[in-house]
């Protein structure tokens, strides 16, 4: 069984998204039971693999057992061995506390919902696992359409914000493909491994570095880097909660996974830190993306805008972590995809937490919310903390690593941008704080009267976001165990 | 060198949670005794865990333990050597009292969240500990920021909107120095050195260039603002909206003293006396120090509001001991050192007094209180003595320190100095021995309270007195802080 793992991991989803759309027809209830089923299969699968790949190195899965380049193969190392639990946990532990959610929003189309999440999942958990460039613009395509549905049948203005989301989305999938297109005129395969043996002899080909240029700006596009950010606010903010927390933690990371793997596997470090001078720009660039990410969101008056932009930086940390050209960067964007995907779960679902007992995800929403919903309020205090960078939460790591890559590096023009975003971010949620505990304002002294109790989310809701929150912390502990056993063989020697 | 003894033990690590475990507890405590009950326990416990451990320190081991190794190199890690320990004796004893005091103080008054406050109390006491106990940059960082947000909510505690607009000045002074001059400092100084660890000579030697290891020094002194040093003070006055007990354990004991512990620490482990001596970075440590002193001495003699009298004067207290350190002679190291005893107990006597006063008359500003003394004769009078402790005047402990102090400036043949010592003992003289005495002698008919005594509770009037006492009795007996502070200064300057 632990042989087929890589692809237990995709069908399992893809074939419940059929059965849950089947299950639906005969009984609602039976929907959810079977979508959590097939995500629990989903991520032991990935966790199995993930063990696999610890003992025994690179795991290679052909499917069908037809041998590349004509046939798709999985290419499982330690990058994407890490990777794969982030998603499927991720998509495990959001789909268990946004049932209540899923119910109250939209009662009458559960079963199409959890029908699109699966098939996401699916395509997520495709785009990461596999080693084929053109299998993976397939995956990218079925993860991107569900994603347009699954946003899309929030409130009212949700559906343009989605349909911008389509065209920018389909603009930036066919950046990608056209890339793929020229590598395979160029090199005549499409899978990563066998494409990067061939590419060495060809790095001053035009053609070769007009298909990075592409892919990357195609990447970029999906990832929402600045300034290709701006379908992710308004897409983001008018989902329905369950959905923004699906999408919100996975959707960006998993394409920052992509332009690592671009990188990294595909082109190798060679090409694309010395054959082209790139990388400079590219650091500038993330230098604003961080900057304006933490700008924007100061500007914003609701909480899930707010974490919008927040992704835009947290965005902007990683490819100019993965840029900077040095080992100790690149380890800090990977390790900032895990927690970073960690964090912003934590953020959404607190968010979740909130509409559902609130109705609302304004500031105005917020008055008094320490004291009604303590649980909820704890979670997203550590939240915040890991998104500013306080030690013991894992967010502090990452950004240890990518302020010494910076160093490192000698760009002390990045450092600077992630101190500031730290500051920024301690006004941001500050803020939100200062709302919540201190408002609504009673008598002088706070004699007031303090009516009401504790009015919290349910316990389904509110039991895996403390879970999330304590891995928050967890993680940042073992930090060490990631990088030493994890991240350091995901980069290749090349790279130092 | 003397190789020192070290113990492996998870003794500190115990110190650090004995608070922490607590707050489950206080949470889940029915009724406000138990709860009151718990936190005696705790602080006891606390206090009796470092306690077991000051035997071996004083004989010249280091109790180490390391908990989690997390970036290549740096381990969130604990050690207990002889400043460490002086530093948690000082902030464990205090809690207990102090904690005596916040019943007294939080209920003759009514305060609303209690079992809040009592929380975050015991989350910063474990904060201040983890400080005391870091044996390297990366863990007291943890621990700074750990205290940070752990007093935001004491700070506020009453919700209104002028203590909104204090905790915004509080986090914009505290967080935006450690985020944005401590961090950068900390990873430039991984990056050159490969450690964080301290060491008594300091690690930062023969890593950078002059200009490098003085912008870093510089960093790390105004990046650690809790230690009051100008211009990065002015969150102390503001913080001073909170609860009494909160100011007078946070403010006179803990948070500053664990920005000024870090200065310290930092100035001494990582940095060392002979970098600092080479680069001559201790001149504009004396130089900064010293502006402190005098200009907030100068301040605290134009307030009115007792507290922020009481502000004022703790941030040029705290100066003294970065003068010590900057001073680098064993005389100076040692005065600064045994001074952050010394100003501890006087400093929290001060402030008792003062929210005892404001607890049974409701007078918070001195034009207020002409007379109080014939009301309050035992209040005033904890206050006289502990005045003359902060003035430097025997019999009182803050004399020793100040001895010291002046000592060392002689050692260093800074003459500057000295002078700097004896006048703002003397600003200090001239802002708090008026009140004494128009508290005590004054015309009948300026007087604004009756002569009957009607006293602050019992609850408030122990604390105060008892560490009134223990100010006294420190200049009789400086144990063990006089031993500990030698013990440090002879590892530090290589004895």
């Amino acid at each position: 069984m632990s042989q087929q793992y890589p692809a237990l991991l995709v069908i399992v989803p893809l074939l419940s998204a059929l059965a849950v759309a089947v299950a639906g027809w005969v009984n609602r209830k039976w929907c959810f039971p079977l979508a959590a089923a097939a995500l629990a299969v989903a991520a032991w699968s990935s966790v199995g693999l993930l063990f696999r790949v610890l003992h025994e190195g690179v795991v290679i899965y052909q499917l069908g057992g037809w041998p590349p380049p004509v046939g798709i193969a999985y290419y499982v190392d330690h990058l994407n061995g890490l990777v794969l639990p982030l998603v499927s946990i991720v998509a495990l532990l959001n789909i268990m506390a946004s049932k209540k959610s899923v119910e109250q929003e939209f009662p009458d189309k559960i079963c199409a919902f959890y029908t699109l999440y699966l098939l996401m999942v699916t395509g997520l958990l495709g785009i990461v696992v596999t080693g084929d460039a053109f299998n993976l613009y397939v995956l990218l395509e079925i993860a991107a359409l569900t994603g347009y549905g699954l946003l899309a049948i929030g409130e009212k203005r949700s559906q343009l914000a989605t349909l911008h989301y389509l065209y920018m989305g389909t603009i930036g999938a066919c950046f990608y493909l056209l890339g793929v297109g020229y590598l395979y005129i160029v090199t005549g395969s499409l899978n990563m491994v066998d494409i990067a043996e061939i590419l060495p002899d060809l790095y001053h080909s035009k053609a070769v570095i007009a298909s990075f240029i592409i892919c990357m700006v195609g990447v970029w596009l999906k990832m929402a880097f600045f300034p290709l950010h701006a379908w992710l606010p308004n897409a983001y903010t008018y989902a329905p909660s369950a959905s923004s927390s699906l999408i919100a933690p996975l959707v960006t990371k998993v394409m920052v996974y992509v332009m690592i793997r671009l990188i990294l596997t595909v082109f190798t470090p060679k090409f694309a830190f010395a054959a082209i001078v790139l990388s400079d720009a590219v650091v500038w660039l993330a230098v604003i993306a961080v900057v304006m990410g933490a700008i924007l969101a100061l500007a914003e008056r609701d909480l899930k805008k707010m974490s919008a932009y927040i992704i835009v930086t947290e965005v902007g940390y990683m490819v100019g972590g993965a840029w900077l050209g040095n080992r100790i960067g690149m380890t800090g964007a990977i390790l900032h995809i895990v927690n970073d995907a960690l964090m912003t779960l934590c953020i959404f679902l607190v968010v979740g937490n909130i509409v559902y007992k609130v109705k609302g995800y304004a500031f105005d929403d917020l008055p008094g919310l320490f004291r009604k919903m303590p649980f909820t309020m704890g979670a997203f205090v550590i939240g915040a903390m890991s998104i500013i960078g306080v030690p013991p939460t894992c967010g502090f790591f990452s950004k240890w690593y990518l302020i010494a890559g910076a160093i490192s590096a000698g760009r002390y023009d990045f450092m600077a941008a992630l101190l500031f975003s730290s500051l920024i971010s301690v006004v941001l949620f500050f803020r939100v704080f200062e709302i919540s505990y201190y408002e609504p304002f009673g008598d002088s002294h706070g004699h007031d009267d303090r009516s009401g109790g504790i009015d919290e989310a349910p316990v389904t809701m509110v039991v895996p976001l403390l879970m999330v929150a304590a891995i928050l912390i967890l993680l940042g502990l073992y930090t060490d165990y990631i990088v030493n056993h994890i991240v350091q063989f995901a980069i290749p020697e090349a790279l130092v | 060198m003397e190789t020192i003894e070290t113990i492996t033990s998870i003794k500190p690590l115990l110190a650090v949670l004995a608070s922490l475990l607590l707050v489950p507890i206080l949470l889940s405590s029915k009724g406000p005794n138990i709860r009151e009950s718990w936190t005696f326990v705790a602080a006891g416990a606390k206090f009796l865990i470092v306690l077991s451990m000051l035997p071996a320190v004083l004989e010249g081991a280091e109790i180490v333990f390391t908990i989690a190794e997390v970036v290549p190199g740096v381990a969130i890690k604990l050690k207990v050597d002889a400043f460490g320990m002086l530093f948690a004796l000082v902030s464990s004893s205090l809690w207990i009292v102090t904690s005596a005091y916040s019943i007294g103080y939080m209920r003759g008054l009514q305060e609303h969240s209690q079992t809040r406050y009592f929380c975050f109390f015991a989350l910063a006491l474990s904060a201040t500990v983890g400080v005391a106990f870091s044996a390297n940059l990366l863990t007291l960082y943890l621990f700074y920021e750990m205290l940070s947000f752990a007093t935001y909510p004491l700070v506020t505690h009453h919700q209104d909107r002028e203590a909104r607009s204090s905790g915004r000045k509080y986090l914009l002074y505290i967080v935006g120095t450690s985020i944005g001059l401590v961090l950068p400092a900390m990873l430039i100084s991984y990056n050159l050195a490969g450690t964080l660890d301290f060491s008594h000579q300091g690690f930062l030697a023969g890593t950078g260039s002059k200009t490098l290891i003085g912008l870093l020094c510089f960093m790390f002194i105004f990046g650690f603002a809790k230690a009051g040093i100008m211009p990065f003070h002015s969150w102390l006055p503001a913080a001073m909206v909170a609860p009494t007990p909160v100011s007078a354990l946070l403010h006179a004991v803990a948070v500053v003293k664990v920005g000024v512990f870090s200065v310290v620490r930092v100035l001494t482990g990582v940095f060392g006396t002979d970098l600092l001596l080479s680069f001559d970075l201790w001149m504009p440590v004396i130089y900064i120090a010293s502006f402190t002193i005098l200009v907030g001495s100068f301040i605290a003699l134009s307030q009115d509001n007792l507290k922020r009298l009481l502000a004022f004067s703790t941030i040029a207290q705290l100066s003294y001991i970065v003068l010590g350190v900057g001073l680098l002679s064993p005389k100076g190291l040692t005065g600064g050192i045994v001074h952050i005893a010394m100003h501890a107990f006087g400093k929290i006597t001060l402030f008792f007094c003062a929210g005892a006063i404001f607890v049974a008359t409701g007078k918070k500003n001195i034009s207020e209180m002409v007379g109080i003394g014939r009301r309050m004769p035992v209040t005033l009078a904890a206050f006289f003595v502990a005045s003359l402790s902060i003035i430097g005047m025997p019999p009182c402990g803050g004399f020793l320190s100040k001895w010291y102090l002046a000592l060392g400036s002689l050692e260093a043949h800074q003459m500057p100095i000295l002078l700097v010592l004896l006048t703002s003992s003397l600003l200090n003289a001239a802002y708090f021995m008026p009140f004494v005495y128009k508290a005590f002698f004054c015309v009948p008919k300026d007087a604004m309270f009756e002569n009957t005594v009607r006293e602050a509770p019992a609850f408030c009037l122990v604390p105060l007195v008892t560490t009134a006492l223990i100010s006294v009795i420190l200049f009789f007996y400086p144990q063990p802080f006089l031993r500990l502070a030698s013990i440090m200064v002879q590892r530090i300057t290589g004895g």
